[in-house]
């Protein structure tokens, strides 16, 4: 280690009291969890998580009041899950309930892209983006505002009942418990138009269903980023589990530089830092920790990587005068050759990009990506379906012939009254009449499925087989366009 | 678990022995007793609230008074309830005009169908697509008329039967079992009948002719083609009740079989009757 001249501007640093309450091995198993009371804590990942956290909850609280012009019958909400309707409305994207693999699709792509980012830079979906981490970080500020940092919390916490205690306690519960009915109040807007839910809402008149689904997320986001916290990332999330599948050791991790630390210990001002590691055991990493653990242990399964503790310590440094970086983002890769000649540059130009690993992640998206929006470019607006009936499977009429019945689907997904004709194409003289009217003209309602019994019923001599494939055509009367259905005609051996 | 500086040095145990061998003490999760103590507590809520205990005669009511058939009830008389706009319109409406008018014909067409799988499918299947000696109602060929009225009427008042004054009702004689004919003589008209059907008996050909003309030509007409009226069928069409076969025509001229068909004025209410019509209609047959 470089032996520091003494510099006027570093300062003593203290310990602070605290113990890694989830540390591996203090954990007995049966005990009761012991509570954490996290230490603010200011600096470059600070501030980006509460970007973060701003960006995430305002695209979530404004994202059902963004409006988008889809004509004049269809709803005008950008982003709206319209169940009884049976639509699904993303912005120019209007989804069906058969299209369904869309969201499968999405769903599957949203999955490929956690594993890449997590192949890359580790958990940061877990440290800054989650809605664990972003509602819990806005829990706790609300907590700063009202009980003050951590040792004012914890004084708190062990006083005896006192008005002002029960004073302190009501309002920031009061406080979580109107962030937590906000949150199940945006959560109804994606389901109904915004602005009539919101006005039928204030005046007790929204359906049951609302109201049910507020109370129900108020208690989870309660609950959860409440009292729950650290619990639910250790003990509920899969996703800890699994993602050890997705680092290797050129993931980026948050990290302690042990060799650069150790030994560590207490260090007065103007001390030698000769023989000795850079870390002064202050514990402002472990007291900053949300998870309750000792980054200086390693990596752990409870760390989210919200790199609060690098904040923590770079502040340390500063003020010892040591050089920044003694708990920071790097990978396995380079923690184990901290010799090499460019490990003063940050993690990010070090990383490997092109792994294995990464390319198939990236291909995997960019294939999913494609065929998704292939389809979604190519799917048309007006669909067909034809089903023949088996009960009975084929009439015979009174002059020999035989007469067949079909349902036939008519999807209109554009937002305009049509009409349609429908015919039988590949049957020479066959006859086709629809129940309830004739086949020539058909309204189809705007974004409507029309349904129709349909019979066609062809001489002998047009089926020379039992069973003939033909096709049942609807034909747009006014734009003159032509969707057909493959279908079979039969008739007794 | 026992090991020197291991975690059973402080863990409390039950202070059961046996042979040197110790229980530790691990009582449950704390969320996991409160839960268990919660339900105990939820269960006689239960108990007091709901139907809950059988006894000697009938069972507990409950304070809540919960029935399963009060709530199947109340759910079936919602459901009439939705449906009384429609079956209002239907009863006041004609045929004709219930099939004008898309809406009330949808209703129509699907309470049809489910009377017509209670009511119906029993002898004219499922399908509706009959079998022998029960009509199939997708064809074109209609005993006693494909109208929507005479559909309606043969729904109503049924065809045979003993307990309706003006059900549809014809008899064919049985020209063996009565001797009215001598085999030979059944033989020829017979065959003179299904040269009708397969289009060759145009000309008259002898025997069989002739006893056509004296005995047949009354109810299914001098051409063969049968009189709606009498519900004598069409014997030149391809469509057969009984069967088409030699066997099967000489069986029913032998010992003529005709079908019963109960009256549902009386048993289906007048509007339930309507949407048979409607449907039986849709199926294809009418004309």
């Amino acid at each position: 280690m470089i032996a520091a001249p003494a510099q006027p501007e570093t300062a003593d640093v203290g310990r602070i009291d605290v113990e890694p309450v989830n540390a591996a091995e203090r954990r007995p198993l049966y005990e009761k969890r012991a509570k954490i009371f996290p230490r603010a804590v200011s600096g470059r990942y600070r501030a980006v998580k509460w970007a973060a956290l701003a960006a995430i909850l305002g695209l979530y609280y404004i994202l059902p009041w963004l409006r988008w012009d889809r004509g004049p019958n269809a709803p005008d909400q950008a982003v709206l899950i319209d169940f009884p309707g049976q639509r699904f409305y993303l912005f120019f994207i209007e989804i069906w309930p058969q299209e369904v693999y869309f969201i499968t699709g999405l769903l599957i792509m949203a999955a490929l892209i956690l594993f890449l980012v997590s192949g890359i830079a580790g958990r940061v979906w877990c440290g800054y983006a989650c809605p664990q981490t972003v509602w819990t970080d806005l829990f706790m500020w609300v907590e700063r505002r009202i009980d003050g940092d951590r040792n004012a919390q914890m004084r708190l916490d062990r006083a005896p009942w006192t008005w002002r205690k029960l004073s302190k306690r009501a309002a920031k519960h009061g406080a979580w418990l109107l962030i937590a009915v906000g949150t199940g109040g945006a959560w109804v807007f994606y389901f109904a138009d915004a602005p009539t839910l919101a006005a039928a809402l204030a005046r007790f008149e929204a359906p049951t269903v609302s109201y049910l689904f507020i109370g129900l997320l108020t208690c989870t986001t309660y609950l959860l980023a409440g009292h729950a916290r650290e619990q639910v990332c250790t003990f509920m999330c899969p996703w800890p589990r699994i993602q050890g599948a997705m680092l290797d050791e050129h993931s980026m991790l948050v990290t302690y530089r042990r060799e650069r630390g150790e030994p560590r210990g207490s260090h007065k001002r103007g001390q030698s830092w000769e023989g000795r590691g850079d870390c002064v055991d202050c514990k402002a990493c472990v007291a900053v920790c949300p998870m309750g653990i000792d980054i200086r242990d390693g990596n752990q399964l409870e760390c989210i990587n919200c790199a609060l503790c690098v904040d923590a310590c770079n502040d340390i440094m500063d003020r010892v005068g040591r050089p920044r970086g003694l708990i920071a983002y790097d990978t396995m890769a380079g923690l184990a050759d901290p010799s090499a000649e460019d490990a003063s540059r940050p993690v990010w130009r070090r990383l490997r990009l092109l792994r294995p690993r990464t390319l198939l992640y990236a291909v995997s998206i960019v294939l999913v990506g494609a065929v998704m929006l292939a389809t979604l470019v190519s799917r048309g607006d007006t669909e067909m379906a034809v089903l023949r009936d088996r009960n009975p499977l084929f009439v015979q009429l009174s002059d020999g012939s035989f007469r067949n019945g079909y349902t036939v689907k008519i999807q209109n997904k554009r937002h305009e009254a049509r009409r349609f004709r429908i015919l039988a194409e590949g049957l020479p003289g066959a006859h086709l009449s629809a129940v309830g009217g004739g086949s020539d003209d058909i309204p189809v309602g705007p974004d409507r499925l029309r349904t129709l019994r349909v019979y066609v019923a062809a001489p002998l001599p047009a089926t020379p087989e039992a069973v003939t494939p033909f096709d049942i055509v609807a034909a747009d009367l006014a734009t003159g366009e032509r969707f057909s259905h493959a279908t079979t005609f039969r008739r007794a051996e | 678990m026992v090991g020197s500086g291991g975690p059973s040095d402080d863990v409390p145990t039950t202070g059961h022995e046996w042979d040197g061998i110790t229980e530790f003490n691990k009582p449950l999760p704390r969320w996991w007793l409160w839960t268990f103590y919660a339900t105990v507590i939820w269960s006689i809520g239960y108990w007091l609230a709901m139907p809950a205990w059988p006894l000697v005669e009938g069972y507990t009511r409950g304070l809540l008074g919960y029935s399963q058939r009060a709530v199947v009830a109340e759910r079936i008389a919602d459901s009439r309830a939705m449906q009384a706009q429609y079956v209002e319109q239907i009863a006041d409406a004609s045929l004709e005009e219930i099939r004008a008018d898309p809406e009330l014909l949808s209703f129509a067409l699907a309470g049809g169908r489910s009377a017509f799988a209670v009511n119906c499918s029993q002898c004219h299947g499922s399908g509706a697509e009959g079998s022998v000696g029960y009509p199939n109602l997708n064809d074109d060929d209609w005993l006693w008329g494909g109208s929507l009225e005479e559909i309606a009427f043969t729904i109503r008042h049924g065809v045979r039967n003993e307990s309706d004054e003006d059900a549809r009702f014809n008899e064919m004689p049985a020209y063996g079992r009565d001797e009215l004919l001598e085999p030979e003589q059944i033989e020829a008209v017979v065959r003179y009948t299904m040269s009708l059907s397969s289009g060759e008996g145009t000309a008259a050909e002898g025997e069989g002719a002739t006893i056509f003309a004296e005995e047949c030509a009354t109810c299914h007409g001098e051409d063969g083609k049968g009189i709606v009226e009498l519900g004598a069928p069409d014997l030149t069409d391809a469509i057969w009740l009984y069967g088409g076969g030699y066997e099967s025509i000489r069986a029913q001229v032998e010992n003529s079989r005709g079908g019963v068909m109960p009256n549902w004025s009386g048993r289906l209410p007048p509007e339930t009757i309507k949407q048979l019509a409607i449907y039986v209609h849709s199926l294809g047959g009418g004309t």
